[in-house]
């Protein structure tokens, strides 16, 4: 069995938007078939954060320079590109 | 999803037909709204400000009629809750996304947040209740807190 990804939340303040889009992550992804680990910070605190991290999804600007692929979408706030931004989730998760 | 906001709202924290010339001031409005009924430290304000210049918080719904949600961090509120203000005419909040781009926004919902397990459950209702057009077009159309109750129940 390959081993479970870790996906880093960012928003803000780290504690409120990227709850939301965790919660609306994990639940979509349940359904099709995928577990993850799941973390949430702050956007300032996701460079420091990153090593052991898989995927970043962000509802905020991040630096470009990150050495991992990062997801920057308010789909799960306004509903708007949920299907499209859940197959990119998707497909880094089954990669 | 029930668009069960009222459950948060306090009815003293609803300003209806907002005329503001900019985000500060409909910021400022909501925020002395909640720091007179006891939910945030006077710092609250100054602290949504600050946040708002950095981390802007417009969501664009794809129309005319977006939706902000300013925020801060926990420490400048006493108990979690929500103001709610609706605008006679748009004002710019960018957009969380890309902060360089200005959104025209009628609905702005300003959060008290201090507990997590409540928050999300919050955020969650208004993403909610954003996600309707109809009922984001309806609550720029209400004349009453009734209005709104009835609205967001």
């Amino acid at each position: 069995m390959t081993r479970q990804k870790t996906v880093l939340f960012a928003c803000g303040t780290g504690i409120a938007t990227s709850t939301v889009v965790a919660h609306a992550v994990e639940d979509a992804m349940k359904e099709r078939g995928i577990r993850f680990n799941s973390r949430q910070c702050k956007t300032t605190e996701v460079a420091g954060q990153i090593d052991d991290v898989d995927l970043v999804v962000t509802t905020a600007q991040l630096p470009k320079d990150l050495s991992k692929p990062v997801i920057t979408t308010l789909a799960f706030l306004t509903g708007i590109g949920k299907a499209e931004a859940l197959d990119k989730i998707e497909a880094v998760l089954r990669d | 999803m029930a668009h069960a906001l009222m459950n948060y709202l306090d009815p003293g924290a609803i300003v209806l037909g907002v005329k503001a010339a900019t985000d500060q001031d409909v910021i400022r409005i909501l925020a002395d709204r909640l720091q007179a009924l006891g939910y945030v430290k006077p710092s609250f304000a100054d602290a949504v400000l600050a946040r708002e210049a950095t981390l802007p918080t417009g969501l664009p719904l794809g129309g005319d009629n977006n939706v902000a949600v300013p925020h801060t961090d926990p420490e400048h509120v006493l108990r979690p809750g929500l103001a709610l203000a609706t605008l006679v005419e748009p004002v710019s909040f960018s957009n969380m996304e890309y902060p360089d781009e200005k959104l025209q926004v009628s609905v702005v919902f300003l959060m008290a947040l201090n507990d997590k397990d409540k928050q999300i459950e919050m955020l969650q209702e208004i993403a909610g209740t954003i996600q309707s057009p109809e009922i984001i077009s309806a609550l720029i159309q209400s004349k009453s807190v009734e209005d709104v109750s009835r609205l967001l129940r």
